[in-house]
């Protein structure tokens, strides 16, 4: 076990799988150079032009050659640089890798893996720092993928590359510098499996991306004031870990869903209306969700932090819950 | 292209392959208006030289990527009738089983990996199956149909550039019938055309009168040898016409009585028979061909009326390997 950052975390994973499967390939802009991050450090020297593909600001080829290179049987990382320019590739995303094995019956295997690093990060404004992961959710064909921690990172894309499904990866970017501990030898981490971060019978947290060391973090203070809580990264919103949930929340009867994105439309409502659909209303004393308020991110610091999910928040939100 | 016997053969071959998508199509046609198959339909009555002369050119394991109005390229390409036809009425044994229809025939086995309801969704595809086809290091090419309307789209422009910066195995087909729906393609097209845009993004394009079925074979023999040869991409402007609607539905009354019996005129299937007819070949060998073709197509629409409907269950099927279950319900 090392300790390393969560984009080496990446860079490791992607590594491991390209030297072990040759038809792993990489495509995107500025790839040779090594990526935006640093996630594909050192790719260009070990793997060549062929397989690691800086490419012109074209993402709705990017994302559509992608898919064409998958339908003939290589299996493309389609990098979008940042999750915000992936609305230049909707209909390659939306209508094509999306749709193309269930309309053509079965024929066609879109196995990619579109990495797209989201969320807010260095004060980028409202066309860099969106969270619209909710979107991909709605989306039948696509596995959608949110880690939070070096190891998770790791795991979850080993087995993106391995899966024969089209997978979004939403590389937490604010989170690219924190370290963890990572195996030599990278385990897959089955996509559908919450992490069980914290245990506790009073409420019931569940989270995923990069909100969620401020979610550990405010559960910890929670704690110093004797409320226990029990936090679920989910790693993957499609499929996720309604099992885990439910069960959580059954011992709690206290549901709390903490995401950066905007709470209104958010994937938090689609966990605590499943969760309730399950339980029934009697089982359930209570449900909040925690998100950003629905405005756009703004620049100026002061601004960004009034509107952002934080630890503060996510206690004060606690507590509250506790209350009702 | 030897002797004349090979080029009688060859010339055979497109009347065939043109007679049976013309089969195809005013079959199809038929089981549209009388109830039989459901949704959209575009058909290529009239442009059947340019799908018939660019696939006379092909491998098996060349890729072809189509648009809306995809019939002809996929039955050029070899894709099966039976599937083809079962695949319009909606049944279990169409190519796709009857998840598709009309406006998604694809048939992988012979290398046809899509017609596409988005115009110029093809383009993309193409250029990655090319770069895909190229890591593996496949000598196939792939051939990329999109009419005149998919010119004004963003990913004419990135597919282009792109294919020419990776020097990829890409024959683009642009297959001009001048109109986009209900537009004359030229009324909202600036510029001298798509051959001159092509040339500009390093793309070298010819222009071939698409009606002709034996210029097209020709010129795509040139450029799919070329392009096996690491050429880079080539574009290929054929102009035809097309002789019905947008859509099974659309009787296209706005267009000049005259311009539609001028194309009449100068539709390939006719022109290539007096072909043949002025090399000797005789009229019953012709009416033969295409009498087969209506029979072949009218016992496939037959059998698609009374095939399997797919089992419902199938809906829930192919979604994706991981996660299909949870929000089936
Ligand atoms: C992106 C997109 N916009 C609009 C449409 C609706 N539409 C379908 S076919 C068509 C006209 C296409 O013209 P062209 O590409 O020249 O092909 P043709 O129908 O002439 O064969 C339009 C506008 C569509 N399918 N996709």
């Amino acid at each position: 076990m090392a300790e390393i950052t969560l984009v080496e975390a990446a860079r490791r994973a992607a590594l491991q799988e390209m030297r072990r499967d040759p038809s792993i390939w990489v495509l995107g802009e500025d790839v040779a150079r090594g990526g935006l991050f640093g996630q594909y450090r050192g790719f260009l020297e070990e793997f060549g032009e062929s397989r690691i593909v800086s490419t012109p600001i074209s993402e709705s080829v990017i994302m559509g050659a992608g898919l064409g290179a998958a339908l003939v049987g290589t299996r493309p990382i389609i990098e979008m640089r940042i999750f915000d320019f992936v609305m230049c590739a909707m209909d390659e995303l939306v209508n094509q890798v999306a749709k193309v094995r269930y309309m053509f019956g079965g024929q066609a295997k879109p196995a990619v893996v579109i990495r797209m690093p989201h969320g807010i990060w260095r004060n980028s404004a409202a066309q860099h720092s969106q969270m619209l992961e909710s979107w991909f959710t709605h989306i039948p064909g696509l596995v959608v993928v949110v880690p939070s921690t070096p190891a998770d990172t790791a795991g979850l894309l080993v087995t993106a590359l391995r899966s024969d499904d089209p997978v979004l990866f939403f590389d937490p970017k604010n989170l690219f510098p924190l370290t963890g501990e990572v195996p030599e030898v990278i385990a897959p981490i089955p996509f559908g499996q919450a992490r069980h971060a914290r245990r506790g019978d009073d409420l019931t947290i569940v989270t995923w991306s990069a909100i969620v060391p401020q979610v550990e973090e405010a559960a910890g203070m929670l704690a110093a004031r004797g409320i226990a809580a029990d936090v679920l990264d989910l790693r993957t919103l499609w499929p996720w870990d309604e099992a885990a949930v439910v069960a959580s929340v059954a011992r709690t009867g206290r549901l709390l869903v903490v995401h950066e994105a905007v709470t209104t439309g958010g994937f938090g409502a689609e966990v605590v209306a499943r969760v309730i659909e399950r339980l029934g209303t009697a089982q359930v004393k209570a449900v909040a969700r925690l998100g950003q308020p629905r405005v756009p991110v703004p620049f100026a610091p002061p601004l960004e932090d009034a509107l952002k999910v934080d630890t503060a928040k996510v206690v004060a939100a606690a507590e509250a819950l506790m209350r009702s | 292209m030897t002797g004349t016997g090979d080029n009688r053969a060859r010339l055979l071959a497109l009347y065939t392959t043109m007679c049976r998508i013309r089969a195809f199509e005013e079959t199809a046609l038929a089981a549209h208006k009388a109830g039989e198959i459901p949704g959209p339909l575009h058909v290529s009555i009239g442009q059947e030289g340019v799908a018939a002369g660019l696939c006379l050119n092909l491998r098996l394991d060349d890729r072809i990527t189509s648009n809306h109005r995809g019939h002809g390229h996929a039955l050029a390409k070899g894709a099966g009738v039976a599937g083809m036809m079962e695949e319009l009425f909606g049944r279990a044994g169409g190519h796709c089983r009857g998840k598709g229809g009309s406006m998604h025939i694809a048939d992988f086995s012979v290398g046809m990996l899509g017609a596409n309801g988005v115009v110029a969704g093809g383009i993309p595809i193409a250029v990655g199956a090319a770069q895909g086809l190229k890591l593996l290091g496949s000598d196939a090419i792939v051939a990329c149909f999109f009419g005149d309307g998919a010119i004004n789209r963003g990913p004419f422009l990135e597919g282009l550039n792109w294919a020419a910066l990776y020097r990829l195995p890409v024959l683009f087909v642009c297959e001009d019938n001048g109109v986009a729906a209900f537009t004359a393609t030229a009324s909202v097209t600036a510029g001298p055309g798509v051959a001159a845009r092509a040339a500009s993004l390093g793309v070298p394009g010819v222009t071939v009168d698409g009606n002709d079925a034996a210029a097209v074979d020709a010129a795509a023999s040139r450029l799919v040898a070329e392009i096996r040869a690491g050429s880079g991409p080539q574009l290929l402007h054929a102009t035809t016409y097309r002789l019905t609607g947008h859509t099974s539905t659309d009787p296209a009354a706005w267009r000049l009585a005259a311009d539609v019996e001028a194309a009449r005129a100068a539709e390939p299937i006719g022109r290539l028979r007096d072909r043949l007819l002025a090399e000797g070949i005789a009229a019953a060998e012709l009416d033969g061909i295409r009498g087969e073709a209506l029979a072949e197509m009218s016992a496939a629409r037959a059998a698609a009326l009374t095939a399997p409907w797919p089992d419902p269950a199938v809906a829930w099927e192919d979604v994706q390997d991981c996660g299909a279950m949870q929000g089936a319900d």
